[in-house]
């Protein structure tokens, strides 16, 4: 059996393979290098990423812009962009964007972290930045688990999500608790703007391309430190059917981690 | 040019600014503290940014992004420090980023840290070990240049007493904007102008081929290229000491940095008191001046090694010699309450008794 009964979910077993990819459309978005990428199918990074590069686009910032990616799965497009790229460590990317955004003020400056790269390994990095009112933008690609090692548990992990090593579920009393990473940013004074968006449906994908467009604006007026947190879907790692994932997403996650935005902006009706 | 007395730390910052160092990032510890507080006082006024970075682990981080943008960029720190930097100086050989760290160790004990390093990988990075205020002035210029023409970290490596001693200098002026020399050869250094082009710039420690060219990463292929990098730049830098009264010498004394200084200063004093005993003096540990000390031992029946740590170097110096001369360690770490490698062993006439002891030991065989 593939499959097994989870409380009222049915989930995939963890020792088995994802489903082998199809080749649904072989389109290559705006600024992406090649449009095959290696991601899983249905994982929601690849969608972020282009949302990201096409309001980097829409904005005119193509030939002034860099960014700093961080290490995980998206780390597969840090090679496959037509923007220029600082490959990070693990956790490093604020730091270094730092440095970047320093010597050069007129660049817009973005970094590009997940949430094991950004949360776990990194913490102290994105807060400082914010903190500092560093004139960049971080955006966070946040799945709630280390992808790129196999999906296991991060310190987004909401209460009750299943990962490799949380497989009944994270429990508050054993695992501790998911640090609301957004709302942590929005409350500390050098944050000009924070939202978190997703990439589950249409609607929320647009909704997130007007959060990065109005980050990057923030930034480009030179008001300090703006972040967007992207929730995305890991079917690989959440262990669940490609197509579950979304609905996953605004059941599980996003109970957690609330889609809207968080400080700054014109915060539109509707969004807290 | 006039000479000024100045602080150790004081002439380091300003030979960096007067070289076009125009980011430095750093966190405070003792002895390196007073480095980062003149960058601060002097970057600002020309132009360049000094971040006061909230640890080391981002100092090195913020300098590695300066860097990127071709600007000459530099940190440092201290041991404690300098091992949390590890993980990024050995990524950024592989990435092959200029960047030069100055270590003000506590101590000698930081010398395999500084030569072999804790990081990951295949790397390895120069490092220069003055012994004096001026020697440091001098090789602040030439740390930048090793860093830029290798795409390398390069390190400084120095101590307390270097950092905290005042001495007449010559130090080149500061005060000029950057000549613009440092970005200019560097066709790799990121500003986002080539977004759009369809060969965007990526500067990564895990490649520079681009998926539209059908490799990606590659690895394999990136690490040996890099690999091979690190060889030619290990074997393309000339080694180079300070050696003295080698020639008919019994005792060759090998000691850097500063009680290399000391060594130097005692056996000049055996020497015109008639005792056979010379000195070499490295000031590039890595790549560490074999043939030199080859040379010097030649003729000698023993080789002692001082050193302020419990016996680092002796390792390199055997390495040179292959166990064609007799190595003994005559040194031993000396502290301070306060750990700073301040100890009262540091002494020219306690240093030149250990000398005397072991040139009596040798010569009684
Ligand atoms: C210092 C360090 N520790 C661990 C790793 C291994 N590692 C690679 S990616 C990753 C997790 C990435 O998680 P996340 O940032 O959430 O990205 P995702 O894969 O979920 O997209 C880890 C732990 C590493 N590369 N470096
Ligand atoms: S493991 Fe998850 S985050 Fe990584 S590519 Fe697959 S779906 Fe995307
Ligand atoms: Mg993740």
């Amino acid at each position: 059996m593939d499959t097994e009964l989870v409380g009222q979910r049915v989930v995939l077993r963890t020792d088995r393979r994802p489903d082998d990819a199809t080749l649904v459309d072989d389109f290559t978005p705006e600024l992406v290098d090649v449009g095959a990428h290696h991601l899983c199918p249905g994982c929601g990074e690849p969608i972020a990423i282009r949302s990201a590069v096409e309001c980097i686009a829409e904005l005119g910032a193509v030939e002034r812009t860099i960014s700093v990616f961080g290490i995980g799965c998206y780390t597969a497009f840090s090679n496959n962009l037509d923007i220029e790229v600082l490959q990070a460590l693990h956790g490093r990317a604020p730091s270094l964007a730092t440095g970047v955004k320093r010597m050069r003020p007129d660049a817009l400056v973005l970094t590009v972290q997940g949430d094991g790269d950004m949360v776990n390994e990194g913490l102290q990095e994105v807060l400082h930045a914010a903190a500092r009112g560093e004139n960049i933008t971080c955006v966070l690609l946040n799945n709630g688990v280390f992808g790129e090692t196999g999906g296991h548990i991060t310190s987004t992990t909401v209460l009750g999500q299943r990962t490799k090593n949380t497989l009944d579920g994270r429990d508050a009393e054993r695992d501790g608790y998911p640090i609301l990473i957004g709302d942590l940013i929005a409350s500390m004074g050098g944050t000009a703007y924070a939202a978190r968006g997703a990439v589950n449906d249409a609607g929320n994908v647009a909704r997130t391309r007007r959060m990065l467009a109005a980050a990057f604006a923030t930034q480009e007026r030179g008001e300090g430190f703006s972040f967007v947190e992207i929730l995305t879907m890991c079917p690989t790692g959440w262990f669940i059917e490609t197509q579950e994932s979304p609905d996953y997403l605004a059941d599980v996650i996003a109970g957690t981690h609330q889609i809207g935005v968080l400080k700054g902006g014109d915060v539109p009706k509707g969004d807290r | 040019m006039a000479r000024r007395l100045m602080e150790g730390s004081e002439a380091i910052a300003e030979a960096m600014v007067a070289v076009d160092c125009r980011f430095f990032a750093g966190y405070p510890m003792t002895p390196f503290t007073e480095i980062l507080e003149r960058m601060a006082e002097f970057l600002p006024p020309v132009g360049g940014v000094c971040m006061n970075a909230e640890s080391e682990l981002e100092a090195i981080g913020m300098a590695w992004g300066a860097a990127a943008t071709g600007a000459r960029a530099a940190t440092g720190s201290t041991g404690q420090g300098l091992a949390l930097m590890q993980e990024s100086i050995s990524e950024m050989c592989t990435a092959r980023i200029p960047l030069v760290v100055i270590n003000m160790g506590r101590g000698q004990g930081d010398y395999f840290q500084a030569t072999r390093g804790g990081g990951h990988g295949d790397y390895r990075t120069p490092v220069l070990a003055p012994s004096t205020v001026a020697e440091a002035v001098e090789l602040v210029p030439l740390a930048f240049d090793l860093a830029d023409r290798w795409r390398n970290p390069v390190l400084i490596y120095g101590d307390y007493y270097l950092g905290h001693t005042s001495q007449a200098v010559e130090v080149q002026s500061k005060d000029h904007a950057s000549t613009g020399r440092a970005v200019a050869d560097k066709p790799w250094a990121l500003d986002g102008s080539t977004g759009g082009s369809g060969r965007a710039k990526l500067l990564s420690s895990l490649g520079e081929a681009k998926q539209r060219d059908g490799v990606g990463y590659d690895l394999a292929e990136h690490l040996e290229r890099a690999g091979a990098a690190t060889l030619e730049m290990g074997a393309g830098i000339e080694p180079f000491c300070d050696v003295g009264h080698c020639d008919d010498a019994d005792l060759v004394v090998v000691a850097f940095g500063t009680i290399g200084r000391f060594v130097r200063w005692v056996v000049k004093e055996l020497r015109s008191e008639g005792h056979r005993v010379g000195y070499v003096r490295p000031i590039t540990l890595f790549p560490f001046p074999t043939e030199a000390v080859v040379e010097a031992a030649a003729g000698a029946r023993s080789v002692a090694v001082y050193e302020n740590n419990l016996g680092q170097m002796i390792d390199d110096v055997r390495l040179s010699v292959l166990g064609s001369c007799p190595v003994e360690f005559i040194g031993g770490l000396s502290m301070d309450s306060s750990g700073f490698g301040v100890g009262p062993e540091i002494d020219a006439p306690k240093i030149r008794a250990r000398i005397l002891a072991e040139l009596e030991r040798v010569e009684a065989r």
